[in-house]
């Protein structure tokens, strides 16, 4: 079983919505695909479930061509980031509906959603309407009633995006678990890599309709084809600078950062350099560390993080510290970089040195 | 609420009392004219073609209006905000302006003096006006809703009509509160397409004068019974106009 788009690409008048797309997703893997808004991921995810016709190419699933078909004949399951229920069924009915449409019998629908239901933590809910229910548990019945149903195709649209942090953590995690010991293939569409980081499976990272790179989540963060795609996976956003190689010594932003590393084979020459804003501290992490100094733009706290931007050099830095250490904006800074963590980039933007 | 007071208060009265003395409540109270007209053919009958006409322009036009409304907020097609516009208006002129074309149109097909006549004639300005406002509660319903059905197997009719419609079922009680209304307090196109089959109310009225005069007290009692069905009807609408207004389609 698997869904292959082949040269796909749609587009709407002039405007090219998804470029030319070749994707592969395997049987019984959770696929994620990474990118902000307006990169084309629910264009990608609707025309996966036959909601929308691509423009040219064509979708096969489970060796099939069904490029054309009605989405009522594809055995798939789609969840908005929008809580999207039958606004007048009570949360069973809501569940019930895509295998009340396939005629099975009363017996066994009330045992699947009973099931399901259970899973979901619903199962005191099902006489309720789903506007009498708090936005979690709506989302959890768009959830069950995409499960119920056993399609070979679920698609995740920003499931958990309009929820708020408390309990889109929580549902974060029950996740992954949902979709163990099924027959399918996960489609997760979202902004936020640090989603992408922790349901893990596989990545496609998106830029304004081109899919950039796509492979196991762990070596596309570690290993990002180019920058752009080390754009998308990053949040904060990624820090980029020249790097100027000469042997074993780099120098950074008109000679104000300096380090030596060895065994990096490169030509001497110009590069660029990306830092995740993680490896950027203010304090020591790892063997080797650089120090960095700035003027302090912003500092704030995020739960048990702290932000700061701070500028060098006409460039602006963003470091994430772990703890909380708040510092006066204005105020001259120094932080330390971890040059293990670097990414080298040569300057048509393509990896040249990873981790 | 003064005519409201006056009008009841001279439906109670006799027609001499109306003409002779200035009273603020009747002196003489009496239900005689009430009497009169549901005990008169000619004049009972005045409200049933009416009821009966409005609520066919009622059914009529939401029948119409739903499938257009729906197409107006789902689809994008050729000149489809300019048809939206010219929909609207069709409601700037006058009524009165259609009333020879219509007459002359019904007499030739047959239709002349029917209930259908009516109901069909009112739909020129209702259906417009049930566009305008279901479109505007179809836009607030997520597209993806209609998606999601799809997605779990429905076929377009089937959500249509056992999801779609009843989500939008506040909006669709507005849309039959405003074509009703606007059908029962339409006259001229009522009375033109009429004579006596189904002559509606405000054409008996009109027509009652008797060799003394107006019947003044029987014509108030008339006047007081049209406003109960429209009375009725907000009853039953109250909570959902204030939704409407919330959309600012109403």
């Amino acid at each position: 079983m698997s869904l292959e788009l082949k040269r796909v690409e749609k587009k709407i008048g002039q405007d090219t919505h998804i470029y030319r797309t070749d994707l592969v997703f395997k049987k019984n893997t959770i696929n994620i695909l990474l990118g902000s808004t307006l990169a084309g991921k629910t264009t990608l995810m609707q025309i996966m479930a036959g909601l929308d016709k691509p423009t040219s190419g064509e979708i096969w699933f489970n060796g099939k061509d069904v490029t054309g078909q009605a989405v009522q004949k594809r055995n798939v399951s789609m969840v908005y980031q929008q809580f999207i229920n039958y606004p007048n069924f009570t949360v069973f009915e809501n569940i019930a509906s895509p295998l009340k449409i396939t005629g099975i019998n009363n017996k066994e629908i009330t045992k699947r959603v009973g099931e399901i239901a259970e899973l979901l933590k619903l199962s005191g809910m099902l006489d309720k309407k789903p506007n009498e229910l708090s936005g979690g548990q709506q989302q959890r019945t768009a959830l069950a009633r995409a499960l119920v149903k056993d399609s070979g195709l679920i698609l995740l649209d920003e499931p958990l995006a309009n929820l708020d942090f408390k309990l889109r953590e929580e549902l974060r995690e029950e996740l992954p678990k949902l979709f163990e010991n099924r027959d399918c293939i996960v489609v997760y569409a979202t902004t936020e890599p640090s989603d992408a980081l922790l349901i893990g499976g596989n990545t496609a990272t998106l830029m304004e309709g081109k899919v950039i790179q796509y492979g196991k989540t762990i070596e596309v963060y570690n290993k990002p084809k180019n920058l752009i795609s080390a754009k998308v996976f990053s949040d904060p956003p990624i820090n980029i600078s020249e790097v100027n190689k000469v042997g074993d010594s780099f120098t950074l932003l008109k000679d104000s950062v300096r380090w030596n590393a060895k065994n990096i084979n490169l030509k001497d020459g110009k590069y660029k350099v990306g830092i995740r804003p993680h490896n950027i501290t203010t304090y020591k992490e790892g063997n080797n560390s650089v120090e960095i100094k700035g003027k302090i733009l912003i500092s704030e706290l995020s739960g048990s993080e702290s932000l700061i931007h701070f500028r060098n050099a006409n460039l602006d830095w963003v470091s994430l510290s772990n703890g909380t250490h708040q510092m006066n904006v204005g105020q001259d800074a120094k932080l330390y970089m971890n040059i293990d963590e670097f990414l080298y980039f040569d300057e048509s933007n393509n990896l040249v040195k990873h981790v | 609420m003064l005519p409201i007071y006056w009008l009841l208060n001279m439906s109670f009265k006799t027609t001499t009392e109306i003409i002779n003395t200035y009273s603020l409540w009747p002196q003489k109270f009496t239900f005689e004219n009430y009497i009169t007209i549901f005990t008169d053919k000619t004049w009972y009958t005045g409200y049933l073609n009416s009821i009966y006409y409005v609520l066919m322009n009622t059914v009529l036009s939401v029948a119409a209006a739903l499938p257009a409304a729906y197409a107006f907020s789902r689809y994008k097609f050729l000149g489809d905000k300019h048809l939206f516009f010219w929909l609207l208006t069709n409601r700037m002129a006058p009524p009165a302006v259609f009333a020879l074309p219509f007459f002359q149109f019904y007499s030739s097909i047959n239709l002349f003096d029917t209930h259908i006549a009516v109901a069909l004639s009112h739909c020129l300005f209702n259906i417009p006006l049930a566009v305008w406002i279901l479109e505007g509660f179809i836009s607030a319903v997520p597209k993806e809703l209609d998606e999601t059905a799809y997605v779990d197997g429905y076929s377009f009719w089937r959500f249509f009509i056992k999801i779609f419609i009843p989500t939008i079922v506040a909006g669709i009680g507005i849309t039959m509160f405003f074509c009703f209304m606007f059908s029962w307090v339409e006259l001229l196109l009522a009375k033109t397409l009429t004579a006596v089959a189904a002559k509606p109310i405000a054409a008996t009225m009109t027509r009652t004068v008797s060799t003394s005069g107006y019947e003044l007290g029987l014509l108030a009692a008339a006047g007081s019974l049209t406003i109960i069905p429209g009375a009725i009807v907000i009853y039953f609408v109250r909570n959902y106009i204030a939704k409407g207004f919330a959309l600012g389609r109403v």
